[in-house]
């Protein structure tokens, strides 16, 4: 194999969106046994560039060499007829349907019949990626699901394997085995593109980053030779400011009380919470990690009173039991939500963002009067948000569905703290979120414990729930862990809790691996 | 050349506005091309059809009066279209209120009252409620789909109205017609233009339009409802319970529905006959996304279906054409205005591949 060959070469990839610039002249060259990474804010573009790549859409303009040919790529069967194979960050797996029946699905007919299971153990063991051909897939975990989607691609032997942001769902430990996998299949000669925003998992494992912002290539560097700060800086072009948060905070009385919350989830799949009990203090942060889907949605639905408190549990606000009050009632002795979904949950789309002011702060902020929606007040107030929290928006009146992630978070956060709330509760505060809003919201947070509030942080990011929090609790398979201050735990023992392993058997841990 | 259709950025409020006028015009055009097919000249068609109702006071007042129904049933079902609750059923919550309204008419047979207007009113908006109580309970407590029950509970309605009118409610000196006495004057609405049919129920349906306007535009209540249809979770969000918006938009458009069937009984046909309405229950549907979901929107698209009535009525007088027209009129009226309604979402593009009109694609010739 000639080294100086390019596996995968780009020339001036333009692609328009109505109203957007998706990609501006992208130019990047893939080197055979490269880890690439492909850095950006949400929107940057990386999406769209990788699924031109993958043939799932065209560009306007704009060419692509494969190593060193000219090649047309109109859809994904032709990619991995190519050589390129996709993990999309969305599975496409079948929860009724074993392991070795979903693989047979997703790829061609001469590969699926004939000994599939076995060359799926083959490439399973070759590569680290332990995976049972009969199991069905509803019984494994987001992690196992993954590497059925890795060893999909893998037997359809690619010489590119894009990846597009693959540990958003996975506990540390699980990321870990990931990256063996790659670096393993990097030594093979098989270029990886490597989609991500969390800078040090690019230091980890890449061999080289490709930056992109608001469409356009803006540098090319080795993450070697680069800080995690130095690379975010370039990610998004001002600088980066990390939240400041007190050294020896000092907390008052217990503000919000948890007992024994049991509630059985209304959701399809969802999560019954189980024995949950938690006390946050004045002035405190306390953060909940876990992976998706382990009980955080209902976890907030009961706190927030859209969901009514299952049988004996109770929750406190100061001494005052809340348990039985509605989700407006709740507001008015002080407490605020921010829900995941911003548009939809948190914010109507199709509504002007005076409107949305009224969702939640109709009664706290006097918007409605005697029943009749006062339009002054409400615009007042909405002027009063955009300008405080530093809103990116022609004014009032704007769709909240025409606001970026970013804004329209800080927006809805502005919202809710301008309320002057005694304890504010939030879900994913700054998933999907452009990093310098991101910091903004974080730091807004901090912030508001210093106003005798206390906040709770349900989040799957834990690189921020460290950086934000006083204490950290984990939440598995619906059942809560005790709380532990941010300096008497590390972040393995937050992943292997998030795994479901319980602290006390930490010790034992690796018997449970087979 | 390829067409293709483009979903917009966000919906178009120019095509909102635009979409009814165009399905009008198109349902214009398409009417001409069925009077020609009928053999029948189409200019002379249109303007029978859709002039020449209106040409007289008589003709103005007629409009009003078969308008009454279609807005006051349009708006209430407006109610329910925002929260995306679908009361098909109006029909029959008319045929329940011109039976309790009615009824309570005959009840008080020739008792000169002042009082016995205002409680047919109550007692026929109350039986509309009542009647669309059912899908309402159905679907909060059991989560039964409305659109299912409201529509099987317009049978039932026609027929307890058919017993009745048989049986309990039968004029005694009626020759055994399945009708009931006429009403006396007490319990019929007041005619506003005398010589004309013209009726008290016109300014109850303006009256309605108007306090929808303000719910819609000011009051909280109209708020939750536009938010419980948008956004059901952000509804969640902000404290309103669904079970309570299902059942006040129900109530609210079963109470429009039956107060327009007690005015039918009680205004145009003073007495109750075993056949209320040629169907403005289901025809409201089309009124009130044809206007829109606005009470004023709805006024005018009232009286525009209240036109194809008459207009097809005087199409089978003037020119022997079926009554059937009516029919195939407001239907194409409904797909026209789900043809165009696409466009308030989606834009059209032909040829290139370009979304943003550049050198290149102008070349190509993009049509925005």
């Amino acid at each position: 194999m000639q080294v100086t060959r390019t596996r995968l070469k780009l020339e001036n990839i333009t692609k328009h969106y109505p109203g957007i610039i998706a990609n501006d002249s992208v130019n990047m060259s893939v080197l055979p046994g490269e880890i690439h990474a492909l850095l950006g804010e949400n929107g940057a573009g990386k999406s769209t560039l990788v699924k031109f790549i993958y043939g799932v859409h065209g560009a306007d303009s704009g060419r692509m060499f494969w190593e060193d040919k000219e090649i047309q790529i109109s859809n994904p069967s032709e990619a991995r007829k190519t050589g390129i194979g996709m993990v999309f960050q969305h599975f496409s797996l079948f929860d009724a349907l074993t392991v070795e029946e979903n693989i047979a699905i997703g790829i061609s007919q001469e590969l699926a019949t004939g000994g599939l299971s076995d060359k799926i153990i083959q490439v399973s063991n070759q590569y680290g990626l332990p995976l049972d051909p009969s199991r069905y897939v509803y019984t494994l975990s987001v992690g196992e699901r993954q590497r059925i989607e890795v060893v999909r691609c893998l037997l359809q032997n690619p010489r590119l394997l894009i990846m597009d942001e693959p540990t958003s769902v996975l506990t540390p430990q699980e990321v870990e085995e990931l990256f063996k996998t790659l670096r393993r299949l990097s030594d093979e000669g098989i270029s990886i593109l490597y989609i991500s925003h969390k800078l040090q998992e690019i230091k980890d494992l890449c061999h080289k980053a490709t930056i992109m912002r608001n469409g356009k290539v803006v540098s090319e560097c080795n993450p070697d030779d680069e800080t995690t700060r130095s690379m975010a800086e370039m990610m998004m072009g001002k600088d980066f400011i990390s939240p400041e948060r007190r050294e020896n905070k000092s907390f008052g009385s217990t503000k919000l009380s948890l007992r024994n919350i049991n509630r059985v989830s209304h959701h399809q799949h969802g999560v019954d919470l189980a024995n949950i009990d938690l006390d946050i203090k004045t002035g405190e942060v306390v953060g909940i990690a876990g992976i998706a889907g382990n009980g955080q949605t209902e976890l907030l639905e009961v706190l927030s009173g859209e969901v009514p408190v299952g049988d004996e549990g109770i929750i406190l606000l100061g001494d005052r039991e809340v348990t039985n009050l509605n989700t407006n009632d709740r507001r008015k002795v002080g407490m605020a939500f921010v829900p995941e979904e911003r548009l939809g949950h948190g914010a109507v789309p199709n509504m002007s963002l005076w409107e949305n002011t009224v969702l939640s702060a109709a009664y706290s902020m006097d918007l409605v009067i005697r029943g009749f929606v006062s339009k002054v007040s409400s615009i007042a107030f909405c002027k009063h948000v955009i300008k405080k929290f530093n809103v990116h928006t022609p004014g009032p009146n704007t769709f909240a569905s025409a606001l970026s992630g970013g804004n329209l978070q800080k927006f809805i956060f502005g919202r809710e703290i301008l309320q002057n709330p005694k304890v504010l509760i939030v879900l994913q505060p700054t998933w999907g979120v452009d990093a310098g809003s991101a910091a903004r919201i974080r730091q807004s947070l901090i912030d508001l414990t210093e106003n005798e509030a206390a906040v709770l942080v349900i989040s799957q990011d834990l690189e921020e729930l460290l950086e934000i929090s006083d204490r950290i609790a984990v939440i598995h398979e619906g059942k809560l862990s005790p709380a532990y201050p941010v300096n008497e735990i590390t972040i393995e023992e937050i992943g292997l809790l998030m795994g479901g392993v319980k602290k006390s058997e930490f010790s034992i841990r690796g018997t449970d691996e087979n | 050349m390829k067409i293709r259709f483009e979903p917009r950025q966000s919906e178009s409020r120019t095509v909102v506005f635009l979409s009814p006028l165009v399905a009008v015009l198109f349902t214009g055009l398409f009417s001409m091309l069925i009077f020609a097919i009928l053999g029948v000249d189409p200019i002379t068609a249109v303007y029978t059809f859709f002039i020449g109702p209106v040409t007289s006071i008589a003709g103005w007042a007629e409009l009003f009066v078969k308008a009454t129904p279609l807005v006051l049933i349009g708006i209430g079902l407006s109610f329910g279209f925002r929260s995306n609750i679908w009361n098909i059923g109006a029909e029959g919550q008319l045929t329940i209120g011109a039976l309790t309204g009615g009824g309570l008419a005959l009840l008080f047979y020739n008792v000169d009252s002042v009082f016995l207007l205002p409680a047919m009113i109550i007692a026929g908006i109350f039986g509309g409620a009542i009647w669309a109580a059912i899908p309402a309970f159905l679907r909060v407590r059991f989560n039964t789909n409305e659109i299912l029950t409201s529509l099987m509970l317009v049978y039932v309605a026609q027929l307890i109205l058919s017993y009745l009118i048989q049986g309990p409610m039968r004029a005694p000196d009626g020759y055994n017609f399945p009708e009931s006495r006429l009403f006396h004057d007490a319990a019929l609405l007041p005619t506003l233009i005398s010589e004309t049919r013209l009726h008290a129920g016109w300014i109850a349906a303006l009256f309605f339009a108007v306090i929808a306007w303000i719910l819609w535009s000011r009051h909280i209540i109209g708020f939750q409802v536009k938010v419980a249809g948008d956004a059901p979770l952000a509804a969640r969000f902000s404290g309103v319970r669904e079970k309570n918006v299902t059942w006040l938009v129900l109530l609210i458009s079963g109470g429009a529905a039956g107060l327009a069937g007690m005015i039918e009984v009680s205004g145009p046909i003073g007495q109750i006959v075993p056949i209320i309405s040629p169907g403005y229950g289901f025809t409201a549907i089309i009124v009130a996304f044809l206007g829109r979901l606005h009470p004023i929107g709805i006024i005018f698209s009232g009286m525009l279906m209240a036109l194809t009535y008459l207009g097809g009525d005087a199409a089978q007088i003037e020119m022997k054409l079926p009554n059937a027209v009516t029919g195939v009129f407001q239907g194409m009226l409904l797909f026209f205005l789900l043809a165009t309604d696409f466009f308030v979402r989606y834009r059209i593009r032909f040829g290139a591949l370009r979304e943003t009109p550049d050198k290149e694609s102008s070349k190509k010739g993009v049509v925005g």
